[in-house]
Order: structure tokens, then C-alpha cells, then sequence
């Protein structure tokens, strides 16, 4: 679902990273039959190619859906922003030296990381909800939110702590408060070496958003599932749809590369 | 002496955990004076001098920067490290800032200097370095000396009372130590109390008015450099001596 990554920025970089957000370009696989460009040129062909062969039933489908798909991006867009809220929070708390932020940070984290998200949203939308009766949506985003944030803000920690210690140091030396040194000199540093991961974890949002369905939210997913049980197309519409989640995830994909590269080489 | 002694350090001694790194140090910087700390590494002598802006607690002791009492615990540490510049071994620029915005930043941000002033302040201190034509360069594009010479100008935008040195040109190539030296020199030619760790003997006999030698933690004794360098009282001294020239 995650990916943390363990970043040391410098010159001397060293970078494990073990992520499911999706695969990401390596910088050298430049050749046309590198394994994105096979799967992204592929799905996107199979995407034109099957409705023009056989309009019915994948013409249908791509008609059917393309509200689904902004459902989809509307969930994970929404999601991510609140994610990186809530991941910045906990990223400060984890490295605060206030016992209490610190340990209530740190529960956060272990207690949502230790519960499988579709767990999370029965428990926000169908538990909570004999309180709080919270719209499906809502309680959708909130579930989202609140289980990436979990991982944002060990990303947003694994960031602050790459940064050398001198950086701190220096920073306090000037006459800085510890709250100045980080908003001008740790996070700003922090941002860049932790885009990719986010970019990561935004790609694994938007595969997981597909969950939301289950409560009803009509996503990509959800749509697909309106249409094959009208017509029982099953084979054909659960094709497009997973086509259309690996072109999207893949099209990211090649984004956060891109971006990633950029900030390796972007001088600065 | 106590009256025109800039930086004061009575019976200090740091603890981490068991390891006693700084034991009972004693020293007086006084104003426009250049004091030189040398000793092996791990005598504790950058211990000290970063007990002296608080990046380290003294455990023990007291040090006082004119009236103001470094080691109180309820003191505002950061009025005091407004007027201690300081200069790391490994220069420690900030890397998303140009140089010019390097030396901004501490003026703008902690005293609240309108952006025209500090960067104009800045200009004129990357020339005092050496460095005019470099203001919109990154720290990484940058050389050692280069780089060196920058922290310093940042610290100085600050105009500090006193700077403090720690081992300034040991990450330096050999080639690039001299124009860090140079500057310093500059700067103790120009009166500025600066308490340095370095082992740069040349500078010491250049700029310094007084060497500390440090063993194991301990003050082992001190005095101009001719009386250290040539005439070392302490067999631990003239050991260490012998080790490095």
C-alpha cells in the first residue's frame, strides 16, 4: 500500500526503496521496448483498439464510465491533499521532542499501519456511522485521509531526518527559533527529497481509492460494476477498467520519474 | 580581566552520559583578542567551543559572552547566538539558498531587517570574501573555499561580537585552505574576538594572541604561540607538538 522510503540526500546518495505505488522508470531504460513503454503503449492501444473493433460491448463501457474516472481522481485529489495535512502533522510530531505529541504521533502511525485500509473505511463509514451517519463520500475521503496520512507522515519523518544535522546547527547558531529553522531550513530541503515518495504514495492512493466503491462511492471501479451487472458483460467491462487504471498509474509513474530525475539533475 | 573579557569560560565540564569530554576548562577571550584551541582529536576542544553558543549544555561550569550568562537555563540562548557567529568544519550551508540568500536569511529572518538592507549587507559581504561575482550560485557549485568563505560572511551578516571557528580549513583540499585563512586574518586584523579550533600553526603565529592547548578534556596550559610552540612547558604538549609539525 505504502512505500516508506529511506532517503539520504547528499552527494552521496544511497536509496532503498521498496514501494507498490507502481513501478517506476529506471532513468537509462530508454529503449522502446522498456517495460513501461510496452505496458503504458499496450493498455493505451487495447483501450482504442477493443472499442473499435467491438464497439459493443467496450465502446459502451468507455461511455459509461468517464464519470467514474473523475469520481476517482476527485477521491484521490481530495484524499492526498488532506493525506499530506495530516502527514506533515505527524511527521513534526514524530520527530518532537514533547513526549506527548510524540507518543500520540507515534500511536497514530502504529495503530493505522496495523489496520488493513478497507478495514478502516467499514469501520469510518458503517461502525462510525451509527454515530456520526457521515455522507459516503465523505466518510470515503476521511478513510483515505486518514490511512496515508499514517504513511505521509513517516515519509515527511525519513525527509526531515535525511537532513544533516549540521543544517539544524547552523540554522540555531544564526539565532533561530527551532520552529524558524525548520519552516526556512529543514522543510524547504525536506520537499525535495521527499517529492518522489509522495509522488509514490500518490499513485498507490489512487490504485487503493478503487476501494471507496465498496461503500457505494461510484468510482472507475463502481461504474464497471453498474455496467457488467446489467448486461453481464463481465470479462469485457473488468478488461477496460483495468486497462484504464494501468494506463492512469502508469502515465503517474512516468511523471514521478520525471520529476524525480529533474531534482537529481536540476542542479541546485 | 574579568571587565574586558569578551568570553569567559570558568570551570566547564560536559558530560555525555559517563564520558567526561570537557573536564574544568578554564579560558578568557578578551575584546579583539584571537584566541587558537589546539589538541588531539577528541580533547574536547569542539565540545567547548560549542558549549559556548549552547549547541552543547555544559554540564558543569559557567561561561558568560560580556553579561550574559551562556549556562543560564532559563536565559534567551537565542539573543545571545545572535551576537556568536559561528563557523562549522563542514561549512553547513543551506544548499536550497543561493549564497547571497545564505547570508540574508539570518538578518531578515531574526532581526527582522527589511529584504533591501540585508541583501545589500550580503553584497558587501560576499565582496569582503572575495566572492562578488558568486551571489546567485548554489552552495554545491561552489568549492570548499569557496563555500567556507560564504558561512563566514553569514555568520558576519549577523554582526556578531564574537565569532567562533571550529576547525574552519579541515575539510578544506590544501589548495583552498589559504583563502579561508586569509579571510580570517582579515577579520582578526579588523579587531573581530574570535575563538578558533584549528591547528593551523601559520595562522597561530600570524593572528593568534594566545594558544590553548587541550588534552584528554583538559586545559593543559596556554600562552602566546611563541610560548606554546616553541617553549611548551607540558610533556603531553611537546608530544603532541611533535605529532603534527
Amino acid at each position: 500500500m505504502a512505500s516508506v522510503n529511506e532517503t539520504k540526500t547528499q552527494s552521496t546518495s544511497t536509496q532503498i526503496t521498496v514501494s507498490d505505488g507502481a513501478l517506476i522508470p529506471d532513468r537509462g531504460e530508454g529503449s522502446i521496448f522498456s517495460a513501461w513503454n510496452i505496458s503504458f503503449f499496450g493498455a493505451l492501444g487495447l483501450v482504442v483498439l477493443l472499442p473499435v473493433i467491438s464497439p459493443e460491448p467496450y465502446l459502451e463501457v468507455i461511455r459509461f464510465v468517464p464519470d467514474g474516472i473523475l469520481k476517482t481522481f476527485q477521491v484521490t485529489l481530495i484524499s492526498i491533499v488532506f493525506a499530506l495535512i495530516i502527514g506533515l502533522i505527524t511527521g513534526l510530531g514524530r520527530i518532537s521532542r514533547v513526549v506527548f505529541l510524540n507518543r500520540l504521533a507515534t500511536v497514530y502511525v502504529e495503530v493505522i499501519r496495523g489496520i488493513p485500509l478497507l478495514v478502516q473505511l467499514f469501520y469510518i463509514y458503517f461502525a462510525l456511522g451509527r454515530f456520526l451517519s457521515l455522507d459516503r463520500l465523505v466518510a470515503a475521503i476521511l478513510a483515505m485521509s486518514i490511512c496515508y496520512g499514517a504513511y505521509m507522515g513517516e515519509i515527511f519523518r525519513a525527509g526531515i531526518q535525511s537532513i544533516p544535522k549540521g543544517q539544524m546547527e547552523a540554522a540555531l547558531a544564526l539565532g533561530m527559533s527551532r520552529r524558524q529553522a525548520l519552516r526556512l531550513v529543514i522543510l524547504p530541503q525536506t520537499m525535495r527529497t521527499i517529492l518522489p515518495p509522495i509522488g509514490n504514495e500518490f499513485i498507490a492512493l489512487l490504485k487503493d481509492s478503487s476501494l471507496v466503491s465498496i461503500v457505494a462511492v461510484s468510482d472507475l471501479l463502481r461504474r464497471g460494476r453498474e455496467y457488467a451487472s446489467t448486461t453481464f458483460y463481465y470479462f469485457e467491462t473488468y478488461t477496460m477498467v483495468a486497462l484504464i487504471y494501468l494506463v492512469i498509474t502508469l502515465f503517474f509513474s512516468k511523471v514521478v520519474a520525471i520529476m524525480e530525475e529533474r531534482l537529481e539533475h536540476g542542479g541546485r | 580581566m574579568a571587565a574586558d573579557s569578551r568570553i569567559r569560560i570558568e570551570n566547564v565540564t560536559k558530560r555525555f552520559g559517563t564520558i567526561e569530554a570537557v573536564k574544568n576548562a578554564s579560558l578568557t577571550v578578551a575584546e579583539g583578542e584571537v584566541v587558537l584551541v589546539i589538541g588531539p582529536s577528541g580533547s574536547g576542544k569542539s565540545t567547548l567551543l560549542r558549549c559556548v553558543n549552547r549547541l552543547e549544555t555544559a554540564t558543569e561550569g559557567e561561561i558568560w559572552i560580556d553579561n550574559d550568562r551562556v549556562t543560564d537555563p532559563h536565559g534567551n540562548i537565542r539573543l545571545i547566538r545572535e551576537e556568536v557567529g559561528m563557523v562549522f568544519q563542514s561549512f553547513n550551508l543551506f544548499p536550497h539558498l543561493t549564497a547571497l540568500e545564505n547570508i540574508a536569511l539570518g538578518p531578515r529572518k531574526v532581526k527582522r531587517e527589511p529584504r533591501g538592507v540585508s541583501r545589500d549587507r550580503a553584497r558587501t559581504l560576499l565582496a569582503r570574501v572575495g566572492l562578488a561575482d558568486k551571489e546567485d550560485t548554489y552552495p554545491n557549485h561552489l568549492s570548499g573555499g569557496q563555500q567556507q568563505r560564504v558561512a563566514i560572511a553569514r555568520a558576519l551578516a549577523m554582526e556578531p561580537k564574537v565569532m567562533l571557528f571550529d576547525e574552519p580549513t579541515s575539510a578544506l583540499d590544501p589548495e583552498m585552505i589559504k583563502e579561508v585563512l586569509d579571510v580570517m586574518l582579515q577579520l582578526a586584523q579588523d579587531g573581530m574576538t574570535m575563538l578558533v579550533v584549528s591547528h593551523e600553526m601559520g595562522f597561530a603565529r600570524a593572528a593568534a594572541d594566545k594558544v590553548v592547548f587541550m588534552d584528554n578534556g583538559e586545559v593543559i596550559e596556554s600562552g602566546t604561540p611563541e610560548d606554546v610552540f616553541d617553549r611548551p612547558t607540558e610533556e603531553r604538549t611537546r608530544r603532541f607538538l611533535q605529532h603534527i609539525l
